[in-house]
Protein backbone atom coordinates (compact mmCIF):
# COMPACT_ATOMS: atom_id res chain seq x y z
CA UNK A 1 0.00 0.00 0.00
CA UNK A 2 1.13 3.56 -0.92
CA UNK A 3 -0.55 6.31 0.59
CA UNK A 4 -0.98 9.56 -1.31
CA UNK A 5 1.65 12.14 -0.13
CA UNK A 6 0.17 15.02 2.38
CA UNK A 7 2.21 17.51 1.17
CA UNK A 8 3.08 20.42 2.90
CA UNK A 9 4.38 23.56 1.34
CA UNK A 10 7.57 24.92 3.83
CA UNK A 11 6.84 28.43 3.73
CA UNK A 12 3.45 28.35 4.40
CA UNK A 13 2.06 30.06 8.27
CA UNK A 14 -0.09 27.04 8.75
CA UNK A 15 1.70 23.68 7.57
CA UNK A 16 -0.12 20.46 7.82
CA UNK A 17 2.40 17.48 9.03
CA UNK A 18 2.89 13.78 8.73
CA UNK A 19 -0.47 13.55 11.40
CA UNK A 20 -2.41 15.80 9.81
CA UNK A 21 -2.14 18.30 12.73
CA UNK A 22 -1.32 22.02 11.91
CA UNK A 23 1.57 23.83 13.16
CA UNK A 24 2.24 27.05 12.85
CA UNK A 25 5.35 28.32 11.02
CA UNK A 26 7.72 26.81 8.42
CA UNK A 27 8.25 22.63 8.42
CA UNK A 28 11.39 21.75 10.26
CA UNK A 29 12.39 19.70 7.62
CA UNK A 30 10.61 20.12 3.97
CA UNK A 31 11.51 17.40 1.53
CA UNK A 32 9.75 17.73 -1.66
CA UNK A 33 10.37 14.64 -4.87
CA UNK A 34 13.76 13.80 -4.23
CA UNK A 35 15.36 10.80 -6.12
CA UNK A 36 18.54 10.33 -6.50
CA UNK A 37 21.04 7.89 -8.33
CA UNK A 38 24.15 6.66 -7.90
CA UNK A 39 25.33 6.33 -11.85
CA UNK A 40 22.72 3.76 -13.01
CA UNK A 41 21.21 2.22 -9.48
CA UNK A 42 18.48 4.89 -8.05
CA UNK A 43 18.68 4.93 -4.30
CA UNK A 44 15.95 7.11 -3.46
CA UNK A 45 12.74 7.91 -6.00
CA UNK A 46 10.00 10.95 -5.39
CA UNK A 47 10.72 11.09 -1.49
CA UNK A 48 8.17 13.52 0.21
CA UNK A 49 8.06 14.16 3.47
CA UNK A 50 8.13 16.93 6.10
CA UNK A 51 9.15 16.96 9.96
CA UNK A 52 6.99 19.81 11.71
CA UNK A 53 8.80 21.47 14.80
CA UNK A 54 8.73 19.84 18.54
CA UNK A 55 7.78 16.64 16.75
CA UNK A 56 9.59 13.09 16.76
CA UNK A 57 10.00 11.79 13.45
CA UNK A 58 10.77 7.78 12.86
CA UNK A 59 12.61 7.38 9.44
CA UNK A 60 12.26 3.48 9.40
CA UNK A 61 13.61 1.06 6.80
CA UNK A 62 15.36 -1.80 6.04
CA UNK A 63 19.42 -1.96 5.63
CA UNK A 64 19.65 -0.74 2.03
CA UNK A 65 16.58 1.41 2.37
CA UNK A 66 17.84 4.59 1.04
CA UNK A 67 18.03 6.36 4.75
CA UNK A 68 21.72 7.30 4.40
CA UNK A 69 21.74 8.75 0.96
CA UNK A 70 18.66 10.66 2.76
CA UNK A 71 20.98 12.36 5.34
CA UNK A 72 23.36 12.61 2.94
CA UNK A 73 20.85 14.74 0.66
CA UNK A 74 19.67 16.99 3.26
CA UNK A 75 23.45 17.51 5.00
CA UNK A 76 24.39 18.79 1.48
CA UNK A 77 27.09 16.29 2.05
CA UNK A 78 25.43 14.95 -1.64
CA UNK A 79 24.25 17.66 -4.11
CA UNK A 80 20.65 17.07 -4.72
CA UNK A 81 20.20 15.56 -7.71
CA UNK A 82 16.03 16.27 -8.17
CA UNK A 83 13.96 17.93 -6.16
CA UNK A 84 13.93 19.90 -3.27
CA UNK A 85 15.44 20.21 0.53
CA UNK A 86 14.21 22.86 2.65
CA UNK A 87 14.99 23.48 6.34
CA UNK A 88 12.75 26.44 7.89
CA UNK A 89 12.11 27.49 4.72
CA UNK A 90 15.87 27.33 3.76
CA UNK A 91 16.84 25.46 0.55
CA UNK A 92 19.68 23.50 0.83
CA UNK A 93 21.33 24.09 -2.69
CA UNK A 94 20.24 28.03 -2.55
CA UNK A 95 20.78 28.77 1.13
CA UNK A 96 23.42 25.86 2.39
CA UNK A 97 24.86 28.42 5.18
CA UNK A 98 21.55 29.30 6.64
CA UNK A 99 20.00 26.04 6.39
CA UNK A 100 23.09 24.22 7.96
CA UNK A 101 23.61 26.24 10.99
CA UNK A 102 19.87 25.25 12.08
CA UNK A 103 20.77 22.05 11.98
CA UNK A 104 22.36 19.53 14.56
CA UNK A 105 23.37 16.22 13.14
CA UNK A 106 24.36 12.66 14.29
CA UNK A 107 25.64 10.39 11.50
CA UNK A 108 25.26 6.81 11.34
CA UNK A 109 29.37 5.67 11.65
CA UNK A 110 31.11 7.89 14.54
CA UNK A 111 32.57 11.21 13.90
CA UNK A 112 34.55 11.95 16.51
CA UNK A 113 38.30 12.67 16.80
CA UNK A 114 39.46 10.27 19.04
CA UNK A 115 43.09 11.58 19.96
CA UNK A 116 41.03 14.94 21.14
CA UNK A 117 39.49 15.26 24.43
CA UNK A 118 35.39 15.51 25.61
CA UNK A 119 35.55 19.27 25.60
CA UNK A 120 38.46 19.83 22.35
CA UNK A 121 36.21 18.08 20.27
CA UNK A 122 33.42 20.15 21.29
CA UNK A 123 35.71 23.24 21.10
CA UNK A 124 36.32 22.52 17.32
CA UNK A 125 32.76 21.86 15.99
CA UNK A 126 31.76 24.82 17.85
CA UNK A 127 34.66 26.91 15.34
CA UNK A 128 33.21 25.21 12.36
CA UNK A 129 30.08 26.99 13.37
CA UNK A 130 31.85 30.69 14.29
CA UNK A 131 31.19 30.34 17.74
CA UNK A 132 34.03 32.12 19.78
CA UNK A 133 36.06 30.15 22.60
CA UNK A 134 34.58 31.68 25.30
CA UNK A 135 31.13 31.22 24.60
CA UNK A 136 31.82 27.47 22.94
CA UNK A 137 33.29 26.75 26.88
CA UNK A 138 30.12 28.11 28.21
CA UNK A 139 27.90 25.24 26.09
CA UNK A 140 30.24 22.53 26.07
CA UNK A 141 29.52 22.78 29.85
CA UNK A 142 25.59 23.38 29.37
CA UNK A 143 25.52 20.61 26.69
CA UNK A 144 27.56 17.73 28.74
CA UNK A 145 25.68 18.21 31.87
CA UNK A 146 22.16 17.58 30.01
CA UNK A 147 23.48 14.66 28.27
CA UNK A 148 25.03 13.40 31.29
CA UNK A 149 28.74 13.68 30.87
CA UNK A 150 29.59 16.92 32.98
CA UNK A 151 32.34 14.86 35.10
CA UNK A 152 34.53 14.00 31.71
CA UNK A 153 35.21 16.92 29.99
CA UNK A 154 39.33 16.15 30.21
CA UNK A 155 38.65 12.75 28.60
CA UNK A 156 39.96 11.43 25.77
CA UNK A 157 37.35 10.52 23.11
CA UNK A 158 38.66 7.06 22.87
CA UNK A 159 38.25 6.13 26.34
CA UNK A 160 34.55 6.48 26.18
CA UNK A 161 32.50 3.79 26.18
CA UNK A 162 29.66 3.30 23.15
CA UNK A 163 26.65 4.70 24.90
CA UNK A 164 29.05 7.84 25.86
CA UNK A 165 29.82 8.37 22.49
CA UNK A 166 26.88 8.89 21.34
CA UNK A 167 25.98 11.17 24.21
CA UNK A 168 29.11 13.03 23.15
CA UNK A 169 27.73 13.43 19.31
CA UNK A 170 24.55 14.27 20.63
CA UNK A 171 25.75 17.00 22.81
CA UNK A 172 28.43 18.18 19.74
CA UNK A 173 25.21 18.48 17.97
CA UNK A 174 23.25 20.70 20.30
CA UNK A 175 26.04 22.73 20.82
CA UNK A 176 25.07 25.23 18.14
CA UNK A 177 21.97 25.47 19.17
CA UNK A 178 19.95 23.99 16.24
CA UNK A 179 16.32 23.44 15.57
CA UNK A 180 16.12 20.37 13.89
CA UNK A 181 18.07 17.41 14.69
CA UNK A 182 18.96 14.72 12.72
CA UNK A 183 20.15 10.83 13.76
CA UNK A 184 21.20 8.43 11.93
CA UNK A 185 20.99 4.84 13.85
CA UNK A 186 22.00 6.79 16.62
CA UNK A 187 21.87 3.52 18.32
CA UNK A 188 23.01 0.94 16.64
CA UNK A 189 26.11 -1.30 18.41
CA UNK A 190 24.88 0.14 21.89
CA UNK A 191 23.54 -1.93 24.48
CA UNK A 192 19.48 -2.14 25.69
CA UNK A 193 20.14 0.45 28.56
CA UNK A 194 22.27 2.79 26.51
CA UNK A 195 19.68 2.84 23.59
CA UNK A 196 16.84 3.58 26.02
CA UNK A 197 18.73 6.78 27.18
CA UNK A 198 19.55 7.87 24.33
CA UNK A 199 16.26 7.80 22.88
CA UNK A 200 14.63 9.17 26.23
CA UNK A 201 17.14 12.12 26.20
CA UNK A 202 16.50 12.97 22.59
CA UNK A 203 12.43 12.66 22.93
CA UNK A 204 12.82 14.91 25.91
CA UNK A 205 14.56 17.75 23.20
CA UNK A 206 11.79 17.72 21.23
CA UNK A 207 9.06 18.55 24.50
CA UNK A 208 11.66 20.98 26.38
CA UNK A 209 13.43 22.37 23.47
CA UNK A 210 10.70 22.43 20.57
CA UNK A 211 13.45 20.22 18.39
CA UNK A 212 12.05 18.70 15.46
CA UNK A 213 13.39 15.31 15.39
CA UNK A 214 14.30 12.82 12.41
CA UNK A 215 15.41 9.58 13.79
CA UNK A 216 16.27 7.34 11.14
CA UNK A 217 15.94 3.49 12.64
CA UNK A 218 15.15 -0.26 11.84
CA UNK A 219 14.30 -1.12 15.19
CA UNK A 220 10.78 -1.21 16.29
CA UNK A 221 11.00 -1.18 19.61
CA UNK A 222 12.14 2.72 18.88
CA UNK A 223 9.59 4.43 17.96
CA UNK A 224 5.91 4.84 20.38
CA UNK A 225 2.32 5.45 18.72
CA UNK A 226 2.31 8.59 19.08
CA UNK A 227 5.20 9.85 16.63
CA UNK A 228 5.52 10.70 13.11
CA UNK A 229 6.50 7.62 10.77
CA UNK A 230 7.70 7.68 7.19
CA UNK A 231 8.37 4.17 5.92
CA UNK A 232 10.99 4.15 3.24
CA UNK A 233 11.82 0.70 1.39
CA UNK A 234 14.27 0.53 -1.47
CA UNK A 235 14.12 4.19 -1.98
CA UNK A 236 10.82 4.69 -2.15
CA UNK A 237 8.07 5.92 0.78
CA UNK A 238 5.61 3.33 1.35
CA UNK A 239 3.42 5.00 4.02
CA UNK A 240 4.03 8.37 6.11
CA UNK A 241 1.69 9.41 9.30
CA UNK A 242 1.44 8.93 12.82
CA UNK A 243 2.40 5.69 13.80
CA UNK A 244 -1.76 4.32 14.73
CA UNK A 245 -2.47 5.50 11.59
CA UNK A 246 -0.29 4.26 9.35
CA UNK A 247 -1.07 0.65 11.34
CA UNK A 248 -4.79 1.32 10.75
CA UNK A 249 -4.69 1.72 6.73
CA UNK A 250 -2.39 -1.69 6.32
CA UNK A 251 -4.99 -3.06 8.65
CA UNK A 252 -2.70 -4.60 10.92
CA UNK A 253 -2.23 -5.64 14.50
CA UNK A 254 1.08 -3.68 15.39
CA UNK A 255 3.70 -1.44 13.39
CA UNK A 256 5.56 -4.78 12.82
CA UNK A 257 2.74 -6.49 11.23
CA UNK A 258 2.01 -3.62 9.25
CA UNK A 259 5.40 -3.08 8.12
CA UNK A 260 5.43 -6.45 7.18
CA UNK A 261 2.76 -6.04 5.08
CA UNK A 262 3.62 -3.05 3.63
CA UNK A 263 7.12 -4.11 2.38
CA UNK A 264 6.84 -7.55 1.83
CA UNK A 265 9.33 -8.79 4.04
CA UNK A 266 8.91 -11.56 6.25
CA UNK A 267 10.38 -11.41 9.69
CA UNK A 268 13.50 -13.74 8.41
CA UNK A 269 14.04 -11.47 5.30
CA UNK A 270 13.33 -8.44 7.00
CA UNK A 271 16.38 -8.05 9.13
CA UNK A 272 14.27 -5.54 11.55
CA UNK A 273 14.14 -6.02 15.22
CA UNK A 274 10.28 -7.22 16.57
CA UNK B 1 11.28 27.06 22.95
CA UNK B 2 8.91 26.89 20.27
CA UNK B 3 9.62 27.68 17.11
CA UNK B 4 7.39 30.20 16.48
CA UNK B 5 9.11 32.28 19.07
CA UNK B 6 12.89 31.77 18.43
CA UNK B 7 14.55 35.02 16.98
CA UNK B 8 16.04 34.70 13.72
CA UNK B 9 19.10 34.48 13.60
CA UNK B 10 21.25 37.14 11.47
CA UNK B 11 22.06 35.88 8.08
CA UNK B 12 25.77 34.81 7.33
CA UNK B 13 28.90 35.30 9.32
CA UNK B 14 30.81 37.95 10.89
CA UNK B 15 34.74 38.30 9.99
CA UNK B 16 35.38 37.62 13.66
CA UNK B 17 33.07 34.19 13.33
CA UNK B 18 35.21 33.57 10.41
CA UNK B 19 38.17 34.03 12.05
CA UNK B 20 36.74 31.65 14.63
CA UNK B 21 36.88 28.96 12.38
CA UNK B 22 39.89 29.28 11.00
CA UNK B 23 41.23 29.36 14.49
CA UNK B 24 39.96 26.38 15.16
CA UNK B 25 40.83 24.07 12.01
CA UNK B 26 44.41 25.39 12.36
CA UNK B 27 44.45 24.42 16.29
CA UNK B 28 42.67 20.69 15.34
CA UNK B 29 45.42 20.56 13.37
CA UNK B 30 48.48 21.48 15.27
CA UNK B 31 46.77 19.22 18.16
CA UNK B 32 46.66 16.28 15.82
CA UNK B 33 50.33 16.73 15.06
CA UNK B 34 51.32 17.09 18.61
CA UNK B 35 49.22 14.06 19.16
CA UNK B 36 50.94 12.31 16.33
CA UNK B 37 55.24 12.95 17.51
CA UNK B 38 56.35 9.75 14.95
CA UNK B 39 54.67 11.99 12.16
CA UNK B 40 57.03 15.32 12.82
CA UNK B 41 60.24 13.06 13.76
CA UNK B 42 59.58 10.65 10.22
CA UNK B 43 58.97 14.46 8.50
CA UNK B 44 62.58 15.09 10.07
CA UNK B 45 64.44 11.91 9.35
CA UNK B 46 63.48 11.53 5.95
CA UNK B 47 65.29 14.87 4.05
CA UNK B 48 68.30 14.79 7.34
CA UNK B 49 68.83 11.35 5.76
CA UNK B 50 69.20 12.95 2.06
CA UNK B 51 71.08 15.73 3.42
CA UNK B 52 73.64 13.74 5.71
CA UNK B 53 73.58 10.56 3.77
CA UNK B 54 72.73 10.85 0.21
CA UNK B 55 74.57 14.71 -0.45
CA UNK B 56 77.36 13.30 1.18
CA UNK B 57 78.31 10.29 -0.70
CA UNK B 58 77.51 12.11 -4.26
CA UNK B 59 79.70 15.89 -3.25
CA UNK B 60 82.29 14.60 -5.30
CA UNK B 61 80.31 13.01 -8.05
CA UNK B 62 78.24 16.32 -8.88
CA UNK B 63 79.90 19.16 -8.91
CA UNK B 64 77.94 22.77 -8.57
CA UNK B 65 78.63 25.72 -10.72
CA UNK B 66 77.92 29.14 -9.96
CA UNK B 67 74.06 29.20 -10.62
CA UNK B 68 71.67 31.93 -9.30
CA UNK B 69 71.26 32.97 -6.34
CA UNK B 70 74.60 31.74 -5.53
CA UNK B 71 77.61 34.03 -5.97
CA UNK B 72 79.96 31.63 -5.46
CA UNK B 73 80.70 27.92 -5.82
CA UNK B 74 78.68 25.96 -2.70
CA UNK B 75 78.89 22.33 -1.52
CA UNK B 76 76.40 19.94 -2.83
CA UNK B 77 74.80 19.83 0.65
CA UNK B 78 73.91 23.57 0.39
CA UNK B 79 72.39 23.25 -3.28
CA UNK B 80 69.74 20.05 -1.85
CA UNK B 81 68.80 22.14 1.35
CA UNK B 82 66.24 23.74 -0.88
CA UNK B 83 64.74 21.21 -2.90
CA UNK B 84 64.74 19.13 0.82
CA UNK B 85 62.84 22.13 2.24
CA UNK B 86 60.62 21.31 -0.91
CA UNK B 87 60.28 17.89 -0.35
CA UNK B 88 59.36 18.15 3.39
CA UNK B 89 56.28 20.35 2.18
CA UNK B 90 55.58 17.76 -0.55
CA UNK B 91 55.25 14.87 1.75
CA UNK B 92 53.26 16.76 4.28
CA UNK B 93 50.13 17.77 1.78
CA UNK B 94 50.51 14.31 1.17
CA UNK B 95 50.59 13.26 4.20
CA UNK B 96 47.34 15.83 4.55
CA UNK B 97 45.80 14.47 1.90
CA UNK B 98 46.00 11.16 3.42
CA UNK B 99 44.43 12.44 6.77
CA UNK B 100 41.18 13.56 4.34
CA UNK B 101 40.87 10.12 3.00
CA UNK B 102 41.13 8.96 6.36
CA UNK B 103 38.93 11.14 7.59
CA UNK B 104 36.67 10.57 5.06
CA UNK B 105 36.50 6.58 5.61
CA UNK B 106 36.13 7.15 9.74
CA UNK B 107 32.95 10.05 9.48
CA UNK B 108 35.56 12.68 10.81
CA UNK B 109 35.18 14.78 7.40
CA UNK B 110 31.74 14.97 7.74
CA UNK B 111 31.95 16.91 10.45
CA UNK B 112 34.32 19.63 8.79
CA UNK B 113 31.62 19.11 5.60
CA UNK B 114 28.64 20.24 7.33
CA UNK B 115 29.55 23.22 8.83
CA UNK B 116 27.06 26.22 7.66
CA UNK B 117 30.39 28.27 6.70
CA UNK B 118 30.78 28.16 2.84
CA UNK B 119 32.65 24.66 1.74
CA UNK B 120 35.69 26.54 -0.11
CA UNK B 121 36.70 28.12 2.73
CA UNK B 122 36.54 25.44 5.03
CA UNK B 123 38.86 23.73 2.68
CA UNK B 124 41.28 26.94 2.66
CA UNK B 125 40.68 26.55 6.27
CA UNK B 126 42.47 22.77 6.19
CA UNK B 127 44.97 23.46 3.74
CA UNK B 128 46.13 26.62 5.75
CA UNK B 129 46.54 24.61 8.50
CA UNK B 130 48.07 21.79 6.53
CA UNK B 131 50.67 24.55 5.44
CA UNK B 132 51.12 26.04 8.96
CA UNK B 133 52.57 22.22 10.03
CA UNK B 134 54.72 22.04 6.80
CA UNK B 135 56.02 25.43 7.74
CA UNK B 136 57.61 24.30 11.37
CA UNK B 137 58.69 21.21 10.21
CA UNK B 138 60.80 23.22 7.91
CA UNK B 139 62.17 25.39 10.33
CA UNK B 140 62.96 22.60 12.78
CA UNK B 141 64.78 20.94 9.70
CA UNK B 142 66.94 24.47 8.86
CA UNK B 143 68.00 24.78 12.72
CA UNK B 144 69.41 21.00 12.52
CA UNK B 145 70.80 22.30 9.24
CA UNK B 146 72.42 24.71 10.44
CA UNK B 147 74.51 22.63 12.69
CA UNK B 148 75.55 20.83 9.17
CA UNK B 149 76.82 24.20 7.85
CA UNK B 150 73.95 25.04 5.66
CA UNK B 151 73.73 28.31 6.48
CA UNK B 152 72.03 30.97 4.42
CA UNK B 153 72.54 34.37 5.19
CA UNK B 154 70.58 35.42 8.08
CA UNK B 155 67.76 37.28 6.55
CA UNK B 156 67.05 34.19 4.21
CA UNK B 157 65.57 32.31 7.05
CA UNK B 158 62.52 35.40 7.02
CA UNK B 159 62.14 36.14 3.44
CA UNK B 160 61.91 32.41 2.86
CA UNK B 161 58.59 32.38 5.03
CA UNK B 162 56.56 33.67 2.31
CA UNK B 163 58.07 31.33 -0.35
CA UNK B 164 57.37 28.45 1.85
CA UNK B 165 53.65 29.74 2.90
CA UNK B 166 53.31 29.88 -1.32
CA UNK B 167 54.67 26.08 -2.15
CA UNK B 168 53.42 25.01 1.40
CA UNK B 169 49.85 25.74 -0.06
CA UNK B 170 50.21 24.45 -3.98
CA UNK B 171 51.58 21.16 -2.56
CA UNK B 172 48.88 21.11 0.09
CA UNK B 173 45.94 21.97 -2.61
CA UNK B 174 47.67 19.42 -5.05
CA UNK B 175 47.30 16.96 -2.28
CA UNK B 176 43.72 17.94 -1.81
CA UNK B 177 42.74 17.58 -5.36
CA UNK B 178 44.19 14.29 -5.22
CA UNK B 179 42.21 12.90 -2.24
CA UNK B 180 39.23 14.18 -3.89
CA UNK B 181 39.31 11.42 -6.22
CA UNK B 182 40.59 8.63 -3.99
CA UNK B 183 37.78 6.53 -2.93
CA UNK B 184 39.76 4.11 -0.49
CA UNK B 185 43.13 4.50 2.16
CA UNK B 186 44.31 1.58 -0.02
CA UNK B 187 44.42 3.55 -3.16
CA UNK B 188 46.73 6.24 -1.83
CA UNK B 189 49.85 3.72 -2.31
CA UNK B 190 49.63 4.36 -5.69
CA UNK B 191 50.18 8.37 -5.42
CA UNK B 192 53.33 7.63 -3.85
CA UNK B 193 54.08 6.28 -7.16
CA UNK B 194 52.97 8.33 -9.30
CA UNK B 195 52.59 11.67 -7.89
CA UNK B 196 55.38 12.00 -5.18
CA UNK B 197 58.37 10.28 -6.81
CA UNK B 198 57.74 11.66 -9.96
CA UNK B 199 57.46 15.17 -9.13
CA UNK B 200 60.65 15.06 -6.45
CA UNK B 201 63.17 13.00 -8.94
CA UNK B 202 61.78 15.21 -12.01
CA UNK B 203 62.65 18.66 -10.63
CA UNK B 204 65.41 20.93 -9.62
CA UNK B 205 65.52 19.30 -5.64
CA UNK B 206 68.57 17.09 -6.32
CA UNK B 207 70.54 18.97 -9.55
CA UNK B 208 70.58 22.00 -11.39
CA UNK B 209 68.63 21.61 -14.74
CA UNK B 210 71.45 22.34 -16.72
CA UNK B 211 72.73 19.51 -15.73
CA UNK B 212 69.70 17.33 -16.66
CA UNK B 213 69.37 18.91 -19.89
CA UNK B 214 72.97 17.66 -20.50
CA UNK B 215 72.18 14.11 -19.95
CA UNK B 216 68.44 14.01 -21.04
CA UNK B 217 66.59 17.35 -23.17
CA UNK B 218 63.53 15.16 -22.61
CA UNK B 219 63.70 15.20 -18.96
CA UNK B 220 64.74 18.80 -19.10
CA UNK B 221 61.46 20.08 -20.22
CA UNK B 222 59.48 17.76 -17.95
CA UNK B 223 61.38 18.89 -15.66
CA UNK B 224 61.02 22.69 -16.74
CA UNK B 225 56.68 22.15 -16.35
CA UNK B 226 56.48 20.44 -13.14
CA UNK B 227 55.32 22.84 -10.68
CA UNK B 228 57.27 21.05 -7.57
CA UNK B 229 60.60 22.81 -9.75
CA UNK B 230 59.37 25.93 -9.61
CA UNK B 231 58.47 25.66 -5.54
CA UNK B 232 61.83 24.64 -5.08
CA UNK B 233 63.46 27.47 -7.26
CA UNK B 234 61.18 29.69 -5.37
CA UNK B 235 62.41 28.59 -1.87
CA UNK B 236 65.99 27.75 -3.41
CA UNK B 237 65.78 31.95 -4.45
CA UNK B 238 63.63 33.74 -1.24
CA UNK B 239 66.45 31.62 1.21
CA UNK B 240 69.18 34.05 -0.12
CA UNK B 241 66.59 37.01 0.01
CA UNK B 242 66.11 36.80 -4.16
CA UNK B 243 63.25 36.57 -5.92
CA UNK B 244 62.35 34.38 -9.10
CA UNK B 245 59.45 35.50 -11.13
CA UNK B 246 58.49 32.69 -13.38
CA UNK B 247 58.80 30.35 -10.37
CA UNK B 248 56.73 32.70 -8.47
CA UNK B 249 53.65 32.96 -10.77
CA UNK B 250 53.90 29.08 -11.87
CA UNK B 251 53.89 28.60 -7.94
CA UNK B 252 50.47 31.36 -8.24
CA UNK B 253 48.81 29.75 -11.08
CA UNK B 254 49.18 26.29 -9.92
CA UNK B 255 47.85 26.91 -6.22
CA UNK B 256 44.91 28.62 -7.69
CA UNK B 257 44.49 26.01 -10.44
CA UNK B 258 44.70 23.22 -7.80
CA UNK B 259 42.59 24.77 -5.31
CA UNK B 260 40.02 25.46 -7.36
CA UNK B 261 40.35 21.94 -8.37
CA UNK B 262 39.49 21.11 -4.88
CA UNK B 263 36.44 22.83 -3.95
CA UNK B 264 34.88 21.74 -7.38
CA UNK B 265 35.69 17.85 -6.56
CA UNK B 266 34.47 18.85 -2.88
CA UNK B 267 31.38 20.12 -3.85
CA UNK B 268 28.79 18.03 -3.34
CA UNK B 269 26.52 19.03 -6.91
CA UNK B 270 29.80 17.83 -8.38
CA UNK B 271 32.07 15.46 -6.79
CA UNK B 272 31.16 13.47 -3.51
CA UNK B 273 27.50 12.84 -4.90
CA UNK B 274 28.71 10.41 -7.63
CA UNK B 275 29.67 8.36 -4.81
CA UNK B 276 27.32 6.16 -2.55
CA UNK B 277 27.05 6.16 1.12
CA UNK B 278 30.18 5.03 2.99
CA UNK B 279 30.84 1.38 4.01
CA UNK B 280 27.95 -0.19 6.01
CA UNK B 281 25.42 2.53 5.88
CA UNK B 282 22.61 2.18 4.40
Amino acid sequence: MTMKPDVSIAGDKATTGLHGRSYSGEAALAIEGISHCYGPRQALGDVSFTVAPASFTALLGLNGAGKSTLFSLVTRLFGVQAGRVSIFGHDIGQEPGEALRLLGVVFQPRTLDLDLSVTQNLLYHAALHGIDRRGARLRAGEVLARIGLADRPGSKVRDLSGGQMRRLEIARALLHRPRLLLLDEATVGLDVKARADILGHVRGLVIEQGIGVLWATHLFDEIVPSDDLVILHQGRILAKGEVVRVVAEAKARDLHSAFMHLTGTTPETGGAAP
Amino acid sequence: MNSAIVKERPAGFSFAQYLTCLNGIVWREGLRFVHQRERFVSALVRPLVWLFIFAAGFRQVLGISIIPPYETYILYEVYITPGLLAMIQLFNGMQSSLSMVYDREMGNMRTLLVSPMPRWYLLFCKLLAGTAVSVLQVYAFLLIAWFWDIEPPPIGYLTVLPALVLSGLMLGSLGMLISSGIRQLENFAGVMNFVIFPMFFASSALYPLWRVQEGSPMLYYICQINPFTHAVELIRFALYGKMNWVSLAVVCGCTAIFMIGAVLAYDPSRGLSRRGPAGGET
